[in-house]
Formats: structure tokens, sequence, C-alpha cells
């Protein structure tokens, strides 16, 4: 696997360590595990940042140990998970840097 | 073109995975996704290594795109299905590459990966070879391909869709969110251009929502149906999807691709461009 890269468009692992060519002081990182009301992680689960309003705007799978990770900016986001074990939503308001959010998801 | 000859679904897939004549294809940017586990059958097909020229920013051209097919075993009379992971972005781009080089019987699995993986229906890792062919690809058909000219030339006059995320629209960000942001070209999308976000064609388990629910989404966004329409994305696989909504699905007529898109315009010199989430003016 390889880094993220914005040559494409397809989500990058999920699991791969930060480029060292990434400006923290300018990257708004949104990133976190998505886990089941037992506690396990939840590996396979489609996660979806939503905007403000609501509307789409990513989407990732999660890696082996459950983990995501999104490249947003400053503001109001909605995660939110879909898997075959069940969906769940977290708000968060992100900063620059690094903002660690988590995600449960549970049969509706 | 309609749903019903454009679209198959997960339990018609299911069924006909054996079907003669029926291949199923998997389009990923990253095929790492394929070796993990895949429909029983289907090949493989890399939307960067497979389907763009390796020196020049183009397609492959006819006889590199004939070479490819007949090597992965897929026959003229072959009813294609394709289906891919970031909810058939790449198996719509592959979908309308197939049709633009003549390919007669081609379909999207509707839902893609996702879908298929949230019903929890069967992924296999076995190895795929099929035989090869001897595939005869036609003329592109440029009728549905939009180039940059063109798309100068449509400001104010045909109707233009930027189906990024709105935030890409308006020029806070300049690639989908789990992409890093630093990037050469400017932000903000072409002047006129209406913003309907790819996403709003699709439920959130990827399938596509019902003709009735697309005409009205088109139709609020003020999609003039008179009017030839050209999509464009950040490099044209989202715009794909939007294109296959309206020509394959809707059955519009004179819907183009710019697969250019926004990593081209917003790198060309002296082009307007309208910043905010207004389509700004001519």
């Amino acid at each position: 696997m390889t880094a993220p890269t914005a040559a494409g468009c397809a989500a990058p692992d999920q699991a791969a360590p930060l480029p060292a060519s990434l400006d923290l002081e300018k990257e708004t990182v949104i990133t976190g595990q998505v886990t089941a009301e037992s506690g396990e992680v939840v590996p396979g689960a489609y996660v979806r940042l939503l905007d403000s309003t609501g509307e789409f705007t990513a989407e990732v799978v999660t890696s082996a140990a459950g983990q995501f990770r999104f490249f947003a900016a400053p503001g109001d986001w909605t995660l939110r998970a879909l898997s075959r074990f069940g969906n769940g939503d977290t708000t968060v308001t992100a900063g620059r840097g690094v903002n660690e959010v988590a995600v449960t998801v549970a049969l509706a | 073109m309609s749903r019903d000859t454009a679209l198959v679904s997960a339990e018609w897939a299911e069924k006909n995975l054996d079907a003669p004549g029926v291949v199923f294809v998997e389009v990923d940017e990253d095929t790492s996704a394929y070796d993990t586990g895949h429909l029983a059958g289907a090949i493989k097909l890399d939307w960067k290594t497979d389907l763009q020229d390796p020196v020049r920013r183009d397609f492959v051209n006819k006889d590199q795109f004939e070479a490819l097919l007949s090597e992965r075993g897929i026959g003229n009379d072959d009813t294609v299905v394709l289906y891919g992971g970031n909810n058939n972005w790449f198996a719509a781009y592959a979908y309308w590459y197939f049709k633009l080089y003549g390919h007669r019987d081609v379909k999207l699995l509707d839902g893609g990966r996702k879908k298929w993986e949230l019903d929890a229906r069967p992924l296999v890792k076995d190895p795929v070879t099929r035989p090869a062919t001897r595939y005869v690809a036609q003329e592109p058909d440029t009728s549905i391909r939009a180039f940059r000219d063109e798309v100068v030339a449509a400001i104010g006059t045909k109707n233009l869709v930027d189906v990024r995320s709105p935030d890409e629209y308006a020029g806070r960000l300049l690639a989908p969110a789990h992409l890093p942001q630093e990037q050469a070209q400017r932000a903000g999308h072409i002047p006129t251009a209406l913003s309907v976000p790819w996403s709003k064609a699709a439920n959130e388990d990827g399938t596509f929502k019902s003709d009735d629910e697309l005409r009205k989404i088109y139709a609020d966004a003020g999609l003039d149906d008179n009017k030839e329409t050209i999509a464009y994305c950040r490099i044209g696989e989202r715009s794909s999807h939007t294109w296959f909504v309206l020509q394959e699905l809707l059955g519009h007529r004179n819907v183009k691709n710019y697969d250019g898109s926004w990593t081209e315009y917003g790198s060309l010199v002296g082009v307007p461009v309208a910043l905010g989430d207004e389509p700004g003016e001519a």
C-alpha cells in the first residue's frame, strides 16, 4: 500500500502512518476508530464524512484495526459509519491538526 | 438507455455469477480491494495502470484498449458487468470508457462493492483467468467526452454540472476529504456551473436513487433539459457517476463527461473561476 496521494481519488490505506510531507499546521485531519457496542473494533466499515448541512463529503473503509482518516477543513462535521453490524453517528467540531473521534455502531 | 438496460441488482448478480457470456469486472484505483476478496469469477481492471496512458495525460488508445480486453478475456459479445469501491465511481468511469470505445452490452452493479459487503454476500480470493480473446474496439465516441475548449465555451450557454462536494465547489477544499489538500491548481468552480454533488444521486448504501427522485434532484437544481450538459469533478470519475445517471438512467441526450475536470480547468491560465456557493456570472 502507498501513502495517501491526491493523484487519484481512491481512499488510501487507513492504517498507514501520516506521510512526513503532510503539513499539520495546514491540514485538518479527522481520525479515529469504529467499534461495536461490545467494544470490538469493526474493520471494513464504511465511514462517511458529512458536512454541517448533512451533505456527503467523503467516505473511507476502515482498516483491520477499525481505523479511518479524513483530510477536511476546520468546522462542524458528522461521521456516519455503516457496517454489517449496524450503523452509528458522531459529530465533531474539528480544528487544524489531528482530531480524534470514536464512532460506535449498533443494530437498530 | 434506462435503468432496466444499464443497471443490475446485487440479487441478479449473485444469481448470474456463472452465467455464460457475462463477465464481472471490478474496477478500482487501488486493486488491493480486489485482492482481499472479489465476486466469484470477476476479473479486475486498474483505473490508473490499465486505463490511463502511462506518459501523456489521456486514455489508452484504441489499440491499447483492444490489447487490454483481449488479454483479460473480454469478448465483443460479452455482457460486461462493472462494479467497484468508492460508490462505483471508478466502475462508472469504466462504464463510460467502455461506451466510449463502443462496447455493446455493459452494465453497472447497483451499489457496487459497498452494497455487496453490507449485504454480507460472498467474496472469494481465488485467482481468475479467462481465455484470451481478439477484441475489436470502435473509434472513440467523442459525443460523450468533453475537452477544455468546449467547456470554456459552455460557460453561460450549456448546462455545466459540478458534481464535487459543496466545499470543493465553493473553493474551501481542493480534493475529496479523504485525501491531503495541498494542490497546485486554484480552488473554486467553473462560472455558471450548477452544484449537484454526485452523492445526491446515491443512497448511503451506494445504490442509485429512484428515477423519480433523480429527476427531481436535477430539476430542483435548475438543469435545463433543452440544453446540452457537461459534467465535471476533479479527475472525471465522480462525474462519470453523474453522466451515468443523466444519460443512462434518465435518458438525457447530449451529456458529456469532462474528464480533464478541475485538475485541468483549475490549472488553466486566464480562464474565469468562481468562488463561493453561488454559480456566478458568465
